[in-house]
């Protein structure tokens, strides 16, 4: 009786309280816009509530796994992930022109969600082991063990994923030490990069152009983004509809499950990608904002925790994962809004889809597992 | 110990300032999304708003009209048919069982409809549509039409259906459409015409379907509607109308096609026509068919298993996709390159004992037959194969090859088909390339022997038989076959016309190719083909033709011994009237045996509805 009175101490001393009731208030919100964006509770409301309750679950064991347990299965974490993308590429299966699929015979898995988790995982595995003795092979090393993944990824195609992993191996590297010398310039560039697309846009969206390292359908989503009515009908769309209900929000928003641009099916993808979309029609800029601070906040505890942790794999896990979460959120919200180009990235916790929600409560698992086994004694 | 601290201390310092960074990074990020909210929702929110709510206007796609595929004499292949749909909206139509109560009183709905309905009620939005019956008849859709105002939320939809009124008659020219699948978004999607599908639930598979999609689909057009706060369209506000697709009209006759595919009596095969004035494809079959009309909406598992694993492959387009050996109907081309070549003149007599002997092997003639001094004219016109074989020694195979080549033995015609396939037109270079092992990789004299009786490694489409026989019909002239005569575009009335002048001429001596054709001619007057020929009243030239899969070992051919599915393929080339010829053409009919018993007969069968009915005064419409 007492072992097990400890045994549910220890789960529940497990949770970090402030991260756990962050995202907790955020599903509760993801639940209510999903039904409103689904029109009423059908099949996909109940999955979505039954995947919050395993999501639950695979978070609160991850956290109770200590991060030195974490630290070993690294290694073997990203060569799984590896292989299963290499896989991917041979046997994956095709659907909406993307191969993203791997069919396992027992489940069908993508490997590239996995990848999202495995390779902060030995990044932050890695930079532990060299602490003290870090040079710049060691960087370079990295670098190429995320430009691998990366790689297969876009390959897929996914861009969404692909920035995703790539994100979370940059901020790796960046939270190891990095020397600024080299994130300075490397910053400077992409703004250049970004800038020059924008400037040059005629030139650069012209059909003849063939912008080498990006598909065909990726280079359309970036011109529509420059200007949506090129494409009213085919990829345009997709922003013209989203940014008109976010506009129609206002600040207070035209009430819940009264979104007309929702509600009558203008927003596309409005059950998954584009549900901030009826959340911001229906909430306004009022629930827009207080949407955007509460993820703020997730982040910030995630990098409050990073900056508490006291060995390198802490601190590395923590603050890149914390910096994935950053990018779902700032990406998905931007791209709805018009800012980004139309990439497929969820919003955590909001977009109807199990797999995503796995991925995000091991991050969640990850983080309090960081969080709540801080050594009693200094392991050294 | 104290140096220890000072670094860690040192290095957590390091990383709480990058931590601090990244703080403040995320916190500008975020008051751009919040710059860009307030943007949207606050500055932009009346005009964002009016666009939304009071004048919601919404996007519709307005897919094009299909085009109607015809023969040359306006006989219909592909069309469109209207079809009535009746579908609910939830939100609207009140409640489901009174609904169906009332409806099923004129409009029958079996248990399968009724439960489908149901169920997709659960599982759609309140405001979308949710089909309840397809295929109305006129009846049904009009007597719904009469009381739909019983029926709030329900309404008729009238859908274009593809529909093929030929049924299996010349399904491989026509091919079908069927719903547009993840491959085809794909393309679409490389191709930036992804938009122009909205709307769009089909798009060609096969055939003309496919390979004139881009002329058959048309340009959707785009409409804006002002809708209620219901989303029911109140008026338009803008519009663009959709440009409908073109009609082809093919150079295909349809009742010689007919003609043609009924002269097969069931038999496995394949069948191309050409009209060697101008490269149009008069008649196309491939032996068995199938029915495209399963395709348009989807093909049910059972029928889709009995068509793709029957052994009779109905679904290959066997004239363009099936290689074989041509066996004799290759010799009067070998005959043109031995003249050609300076090798053999017309008169050269060669003695032909019944075999031919290269170093110890000895190549025996069909049926062991000896013809005695042979001729080029008496080489064609009994078939001997010494005649042929004894060319090994004269000719290379690599001079051979240059020779047929631009026939178009073993290259793509181009005819304006999918699935066609190339063949193999052997060459030295071509046995480099497609073998491994260094031994393989040699060209041996033994093998030049086999090619030149139209066997060994060469492999042609009847595609490719058929228009080298058009090129020799026309004396060297080389026409891109086509099947698609004109596109008419629809709008404006304005007609394309497929181009009919000859992409390249083979320069060949009109000496040879009249000493060959009236070898051909005495073919169907004495020789192996006098049988099929007897009594026609236009002069014509052709050649059977055998083609062996079985490697009999020396031993004698026994047609009854061998199994059906290895027995030899029946082949016929030959075009008529054999002076000016209208018509050239090319059989095989797949383990028929002796290309005189069975290929030949439908041959004439096809050349005498095609010649004899051009020279009556009643046809209605006769080739240019």
């Amino acid at each position: 009786m007492i072992s097990l009175f400890n045994l549910l101490l220890r789960g529940v001393r497990a949770i970090d309280w402030p991260l756990f009731l962050i995202a907790a208030l955020l599903c509760a919100m993801g639940l209510l816009v999903l039904q409103s964006a689904v029109g009423g509770t059908d099949w996909r409301f109940a999955d979505q509530s039954r995947y919050f309750v395993i999501a639950v679950a695979i978070m609160w064991i991850v956290a109770i796994v200590p991060p030195a347990w974490l630290a070993r299965v690294a290694p073997l974490a990203y060569g799984v992930a590896l292989a299963l993308l290499i896989g991917v590429m041979f046997f994956g299966e095709t659907s909406k022109g993307a191969t993203r699929w791997l069919d396992l015979g027992i489940a069908r898995i993508q490997p590239s969600e996995i990848m999202k988790i495995a390779l902060p995982l030995l990044l932050a595995w890695y930079f532990q082991r060299r602490e003290q003795r870090l040079t710049a092979f060691d960087f370079l090393l990295a670098f190429v063990l995320v430009a691998i993944p990366f790689f297969l990824i876009v390959r897929q195609p996914d861009l969404g994923t692909a920035l995703l992993v790539g994100v979370s191996g940059i901020a790796a590297l960046y939270f190891a030490g990095l020397s600024f010398k080299l994130v300075v310039p490397a910053v400077v560039l992409v703004m250049a990069g970004v800038g020059t697309v924008l400037f040059f846009e005629d030139s650069l969206c012209a059909p003849q152009t063939d912008w080498v390292v990006l598909h065909e359908y990726q280079k359309g989503r970036v011109c529509t983004l420059l200007d949506p009515t090129t494409d009213p009908l085919g990829k345009g769309f997709h922003t013209i509809q989203s940014t008109i209900a976010v506009g129609s929000g206002g600040l207070y928003g035209q009430g819940y499950m009264s979104g007309t641009q929702a509600q009558l099916d203008f927003v596309p993808e409005r059950t998954t990608d584009f549900i901030f979309a009826v959340f911001a029609e229906e909430f306004g800029l009022y629930g827009a904002l207080t949407l955007l601070v509460l993820f703020a906040l997730l982040i910030i505890r995630g990098l409050v925790i990073a900056s508490r942790a006291t060995d390198t794999f802490g601190r590395v896990l923590a603050a890149s994962l914390s910096v994935v979460f950053f990018v779902y959120v700032f990406v998905n919200i931007g791209m709805v809004i018009g800012l980004l180009p139309v990439v497929g990235v969820p919003l955590p916790f909001f977009s109807y889809g199990g797999t995503a929600l796995m991925t995000l409560a091991v991050a969640l698992g990850l983080l309090m597992s960081i969080s709540r086994h801080q050594p009693v004694l200094d392991s050294r | 110990m104290f140096d220890f601290k000072s670094a860690a201390q040192r290095q957590r310092g390091l990383f709480r300032f990058r931590v601090s960074l990244a703080v403040l990074a995320v916190l500008v990020a975020f008051s751009v999304l919040g710059a860009r909210l307030w943007v949207l929702q606050v500055q932009d929110h009346e005009g964002l708003l009016s666009r939304a709510d009071s004048n919601r206007t919404a996007v519709l796609p307005l897919p094009p009209r299909r085009g109607d595929i015809m023969d040359r004499n306006g006989e219909l292949l592909a069309r469109n048919a209207l079809t009535y749909t009746l579908a609910a909206v939830p939100a609207e139509m009140g409640d489901a069982d009174e609904l169906l109560e009332q409806l099923s009183e004129f409009i029958f709905l079996n248990d399968y409809q009724r439960k489908r309905f149901r169920r997709q009620l659960g599982e759609s939005g309140r405001y979308a549509e949710v089909p309840l019956r397809n295929d109305l008849t006129d009846t049904e859709a009009a007597y719904f039409a009469a009381q739909s105002f019983r029926f709030p939320g329900v309404s008729l939809k009238a859908r274009w259906v593809r529909q093929y009124p030929q049924g299996q008659a010349a399904a491989h020219v026509v091919g079908y459409v069927g719903r547009i699948a993840e491959s085809d978004i794909k393309r679409l999607e490389a191709t930036n015409a992804l938009g122009n599908y909205r709307g769009t639930d089909v798009i060609g598979k096969k055939g003309i379907e496919k390979s004139w999609e881009h002329v058959l689909h048309g340009t959707t057009g785009i409409e804006s509607v002002e809708v209620t706060s219901r989303g029911r369209p109140m008026r338009t506000l803008h519009r663009i109308d959709p440009v409908p697709g073109g009609n082809l009209v093919l150079s295909l006759d349809m009742r010689l096609q007919r003609i043609a595919e009924e002269a097969f009596e069931g038999r496995r095969g394949a069948l191309v026509a050409i009209d060697p004035r101008n490269g149009e494809v008069l008649a196309f079959v491939s032996q068995p068919s199938f029915d495209p009309n399963l395709f348009v909406d989807g093909i049910d598992h059972e029928s889709w298993r009995a068509l793709n694993e029957s052994e009779d492959f109905p679904l290959i387009n066997r004239p363009v996709y099936g290689t074989y050996p041509i066996g004799s109907t290759f010799k009067p081309f070998v005959a043109l390159a031995a003249l050609a070549n300076g090798k053999r003149q017309a008169d050269t007599r060669i003695y032909d004992p019944g075999y031919f002997e290269l170093g110890k092997t000895r190549f025996r003639n069909a049926g062991s037959v000896a013809y005695g001094n042979v001729d080029l004219h008496k080489s064609l016109v009994v078939s001997s194969d010494t005649y042929y074989y004894s060319l090994a020694s004269e000719m290379t195979i690599d001079s051979l090859h240059d020779f047929m080549k631009p026939f178009g033995f073993g290259q793509k015609t181009g005819i304006d088909l999918d699935t066609e396939r190339q063949g193999v037109l052997p060459s030295t270079e071509w046995k480099k390339k497609s073998f491994k092992k260094k031994e393989q990789q040699r060209w041996y004299p033994g093998e030049t022997v086999s090619v030149l009786i139209g066997q060994g490694y060469s492999a042609f489409t009847i595609m490719q038989l058929a228009q080298a026989t058009a090129v020799l019909a026309n004396g060297g002239d080389y026409f891109k076959p086509h099947l698609v005569r004109t596109s008419q575009n629809l709008t404006d009335g304005t007609r394309d016309v497929v181009s009919t002048t000859p992409t390249h001429s083979l320069g060949l001596d009109p000496d040879h190719v009249r000493a060959v054709t009236e070898a051909l001619e005495e073919v169907t007057i004495t020789g192996t083909a006098r049988r099929a020929f007897k009594d026609v009243a236009y002069p014509v030239a052709g050649k059977t033709g055998t083609a062996q899969l079985f490697n009999l070992k020396g031993s004698q051919y026994n047609k009854e011994e061998v199994d059906e599915r290895l027995r030899d393929h029946s082949l016929f080339m030959g075009f008529a009237p054999s002076k000016d010829p209208t018509i050239a053409l090319a059989i095989l009919v797949e383990n028929a045996g002796w290309g005189s018993e069975i290929a030949a007969p439908i041959a004439r069968r096809v050349m005498d509805a095609w010649v004899l009915r051009e020279r009556t005064p009643l046809a209605e419409s006769s080739p240019p």
